[in-house]
Parts: C-alpha cells; structure tokens; sequence
C-alpha cells in the first residue's frame, strides 16, 4: 500500500460533536457497563502490549551487550558503544551511500515515469483500450518480490535467458548481469518500474479525473494544442497530487524495501546490494551481532521517523493552503 | 464532451495507443514466456532464446514437481497458514475496532494513539526476531501469523467505518434488547461484509507473497512456505551466499523452475479481478481524503 497521510483525527473531527456528558461514572461503574467492549478490545490491546510494544522494549539491547542467555534485561548496559561502533565502520558510508542512490534513482525515474504513464492512460478516449491497458500495468503489483527476483532471474539466466541473449547481442557483450555489480542497481530499478509503475498511476489518475473540464473547452477555444492543454491545464491541476506524492515518497526513502534487495543480493554483488534493512540481516541473524544490528536498525528508524514526520507535516501544508 | 480533433491530435492519439499497447504487452511478456516454457521440455528452453508457445507440449515439468513431496508440503503449507492467517487477522481487527469505534469508551483515545505511535514506529527487525524467539515460536507456522496479526492501518479503517453507519442503528438494537455482542454479530457485520471482503484479500495477499516471516523465522527446510520453495528452486546456487539454503540442494532443470513459478502465480491471478476492483478502491480511501 502507499504510505498514507497520518491522519486518523480527521474521521472524529467530521463527526457530530458527543451529546453532552452525563454526570461522569466511576471508571468501575464505567468498566462494569462496557465490561463486553472491553473484553472484545482485550485480544487486540494483548497483541499490540506483546508484538508491537514488546519490540519496542527489546530495542534496548541497540545500548547493551546482548547476550543471549543473560536475555534482554539481564544483558549489562553499553551505552552508545553499538553506535559508535557502526558510524566508525568503513560499512556505515558504503550502506548509507548504496540506500541513497537506490532512493535518488527511484525518485528520479520511477516516479516520474508514473506520472508520465497516468498521463498518456488520462490521454486516451477510447476506453476499453484504457481499462485493458490498466488491468495489465496493475497484475504485478500482486505478485511477491519472490516471484519478481524469480522472473527476473529466468529472463536474465547466464546463456538461455531472452533478456540476457537479447541485451548482450545488441550490446555485443557478454554480460552476467544477475552478479555483474555495475548492473545490480538498474536491475532494481527495472524490477521496480515493473511491478510498481502502473499501480502507482491509480492516484494521479483519481487526481486527473477532478481536473476542471470547462478549462480544456475555454483552452481549446483559445486555440490551444494537445501538449498546450497538458502543460497549462492538465499539470497544475494535479501539481499538489505530485507535490504530496514526491514528499511521501522522500519520506519513505529509506525504506529500499528488504525483500526485493535480499532476493537480488548474492556474493558477487554485496559491495553496491547492501543496505540497512539486508545489512541488519546479514549482521544480526546469520552473524548474531544482535546489540550492533539493533544499533543499525534503530539509526534507520528514527532517521525514518524525522523523515515521516517532516515530510507528513510539509505534505498537509500543501495540501490545505494550497502554497502553489 | 465533442473535441474537434487536429491532425496532430489525431497522430498523437495514434503514437499514445501504440505505446500503451507495447507497455501491456511487455508487461505481460514475462508471465507469457514461463507460462509457455511451463509446458516445453528442456532441449527446447535452452536452445529457444525467446518463445510464447512451446514446439512440444509436455506436462513434464508439472508431473515432477507435483510427485516432489518438499513441492507439495510447501503448497498445502502455505494454504493453511493463508487461510489461518487471514481468519485470525479478521477477528482480531474487527474484535479491536469495533470498541474503539464507541466514542465515549474510556481508554479508547490512549489506545488509539498507541496503535497510530506503532505504525510510524516499530522495535525492528532484530528485536522482533529475539522476542518471537523467546516466545518459543521459532519454526512454528504461528511465528508468520501472530506478529503482523493486527496492521493498524486496517484497524484505524475499519474502526472510522463502524463509527460512520448510522447510530439509530444500533439504538433501535438495544431497545430490542440486543448485546453489544449481539450488535456487531448481526448488526454491524452483515453491513460490513464488502469492506471485511477486501480486507480480507488484502491479508490472504500479504501472507501468500511474503518471504520476509518464514525467512526469519523458519530455519527447518522441511517447513518451509511456497515462496521460499520458490527461491531455493530458482536461484542459482553458485550466485547464492547469502545464507538459508540447504548445502546439499541440486539446483533443477529449468522447466522445473518455470512450472514452479506457475503454481506460485496461479491464485494470485485468478484472484486478480476482485483484487483490481477492492484494492484500487482501497488504495484511494487510504491515501486521498476528500
């Protein structure tokens, strides 16, 4: 799903205002009314206190030596030793350095390339050609990153694969480009393009349907041409859409989304795959480095937490007072 | 709405339907290709670089696959704990909303912000793993449903949506000496059932593509979940190093992998118009509030 404008007031706010308090029970006659809610609730409350919280606790081995059977309380206190460790690592830049590019690359061709694509599909009137075109962009979006990496590394197979034969012939090479790390990174992208591109048209076409139709009439009266009617009237109709979309994505460029990096990384590539989600595997679970990985996990966190949160509070800005 | 269309307007309508057609195309080239290659021997794979109907129809790759009891262990795995998951998940989301929907519950605006703080916020991935570890869930099916049991953007969705029905509802309910319980029982579900229908696509999707959770948390290869069947099948081993793969595992011939890949797409596919018509809804209500 698409990261979404926290904003789960806004439900409360359009409701009527509660009919004015009775006098205020106690909480135990309160409890004792309601005592059916409040066991439904009971479950859910359990689930988030032990897997949602717990973690969240268990994160304090990021400032301990862990040591598996002293566990998580038992285990003496580091400080910011784990952290200190990790920013001294020569890793650190070469994993900062690799999530960066993977993010700039996806901000600068895929998203793009989707407003492009609702553009053209926007552009189309004859509307069973549009539907068909949507059903087929829209299938790989479902398809697990397993079934992606499984694809690509068929179509890409050292000596048989079309897309290895086909690439390598008009290059006149004879690229692997499944462990050749300078094509590790394009894979991504193409991978991305692939399963995300069409799907991510959904949003800026509900934003292209609530363009003002009047505008393309009184242009076209003017004598305005296709390109002319897009730029002047089609674009800044949905320039705030864009605007809130792009500082979403920048929000979430961290995350370069472990799976698909995982499932792409072999031993040839490791020195431009790794990133902070798959470096937290390889260190934390296959090494046992549980304290260090803990440390990494937790930087990525809250510098992803700064970039939610700055980026949902400039993205609501846009989008009430319409600064543009 | 007439446009008077130019001769420009005519011949760019004409390049955009062309490009549109050869992007659905090339998008689906690839499940074209190892559909095809499914049902093809190897001789043919190996020696054809690139084909969309094979020379020599054969069931081959599918007879072995479906007489592998590691293939079929994975697959009926992978069933039940979609199935499993996507019930627990359902009940727990509903069972939680559905009080937090009540606007004059006591509590209910704590949990509520501890729920929205846990879905900017999370203890990560290793303290996760520590903690399904400690629980002594490791390689057991319910270390892949119970962390994710609850997502709380559902539960918020879900919550706004019980809250938005018309109270006169559940008022005339109680007159007639309904529960609570009763309520959402035979109240408030029946009304739902289009939105718990796409959740519960949502969530059947989720656990069937997910290789994150048995990754994790299944060590044992004879647990092992479609996807990471998957993998183990069609990554070269040689390329692998990455962990997680049996030492002692041949890697198949090619048809093998193509059929593999099938059965995994399979479901998805035939999912697939109930998918397109909740998800794009979805989506829309998440991400645009009007």
């Amino acid at each position: 799903m698409s990261a979404p404008v926290i904003d789960s007031k806004a439900a409360e706010r359009k409701q009527p205002a509660a009919p004015a308090p009775r006098a205020r029970a106690t909480f135990p006659v309160h409890f004792a009314h309601y005592k059916w809610l409040y066991l439904l609730l009971l479950p859910g409350v359990v689930y988030f206190a032990v897997f949602r919280y717990g973690p969240m606790y268990g994160v304090s081995i990021a400032f301990k030596d862990y040591v598996p059977f002293l566990g998580v309380n038992g285990s003496p206190w580091v400080g910011f030793q784990q952290f200190r460790d990790f920013f001294s690592d020569p890793d650190f830049g070469r994993l900062l350095g690799n999530t960066l590019i993977l993010a700039f690359l996806n901000l600068g061709i895929a998203f793009p390339l989707t407003i492009v694509l609702a553009l053209l599909l926007n552009e189309v009137r004859l509307s069973i050609l549009k539907r068909t075109v949507q059903t087929l962009v829209y299938i790989p979006h479902f398809l697990s990153w397993t079934i992606v990496a499984s694809l690509s590394f068929l179509l890409f197979a050292l000596d048989f694969g079309p897309l290895f034969l086909f690439i390598n012939s008009v290059l006149g090479t004879h690229i692997d480009f499944l462990s050749d790390p300078a094509w590790f990174r394009p894979l991504i992208v193409l991978q991305d393009i692939w399963k995300n591109t069409g799907w991510g048209t959904i949003i800026f076409l509900a934003a292209l349907s609530t363009v003002d139709q009047d505008q393309y009439e009184a242009a076209i009266i003017d004598g305005a041409g296709r390109f002319r009617r897009v730029w002047h009237i089609t674009l800044p109709g949905i320039r705030s859409t864009i605007i809130v979309m792009l500082i979403l994505a920048i929000g979430q460029m961290l995350n370069t989304g472990f799976e698909q990096i995982y499932l792409m990384t072999n031993a040839l590539n490791r020195s431009v795959a790794d990133v902070f989600d798959t470096y937290v595997y390889f260190v934390g679970i296959t090494q046992g480095a549980y304290s260090y990985s803990t440390a990494v996990g937790l930087f990525k966190s809250l510098v992803g937490l700064v970039l939610i949160f700055g980026t949902n509070a400039l993205a609501k800005r846009f989008n009430q007072s319409g600064l543009f | 709405m007439k446009i008077h269309n130019t001769t420009g307007g005519k011949v760019f309508d004409a390049a955009n339907y062309l490009f549109l057609t050869l992007v659905g195309i090339i998008t689906l080239l690839p499940f074209i290709y190892v559909f095809a290659g499914s049902f093809a021997n190897e001789a043919e794979i190996t020696r054809r670089a690139f084909f969309v109907w094979p020379e020599q129809f054969t069931l081959g790759s599918y007879e072995y696959i479906f007489s592998t009891p590691a293939f079929i262990k994975a697959l009926v795995t992978t069933v039940v704990v979609t199935v499993v998951g996507t019930v627990v998940q359902l009940i727990l989301t509903v069972t939680m909303a559905y009080p937090l929907a009540k606007r004059n519950l006591r509590g209910r605006r704590l949990i509520l912000s501890l729920v929205v703080f846990a879905m900017v916020f999370s203890g990560g991935m290793i303290p996760t793993f520590l903690l399904v570890k400690d629980l002594g869930l490791l390689n057991s099916y319910w270390a892949l449903i119970l962390p994710a049991a609850i997502n709380p953007f559902s539960l918020i969705i879900i919550k706004n949506f019980f809250q938005e029905l018309p109270a006169e509802l559940e008022e005339s309910a109680k007159m007639d000496g309904a529960t609570e319980v009763g309520i959402l029982w035979r109240i408030l579900l029946p009304l739902s059932k289009p939105v718990l229908a796409t959740f519960a696509l949502f969530y059947a999707v989720g656990i069937w593509n997910d290789f994150m959770s048995p990754l994790l948390y299944l060590s044992d290869n004879s647990k092992w979940t479609l996807q990471m069947y998957l993998r183990q099948v069609t990554a070269s081993s040689d390329l692998l190093g990455t962990g997680n793969v049996d030492p002692n595992y041949i890697p198949p011939e090619q048809g093998i992998k193509f059929a593999v890949i099938v059965v995994a797409t399979l479901p998805i596919l035939i999912f697939y118009p109930f998918l397109q018509k909740h998800f794009a809804k979805g989506m829309l209500i998440g991400s645009v509030k009007g």
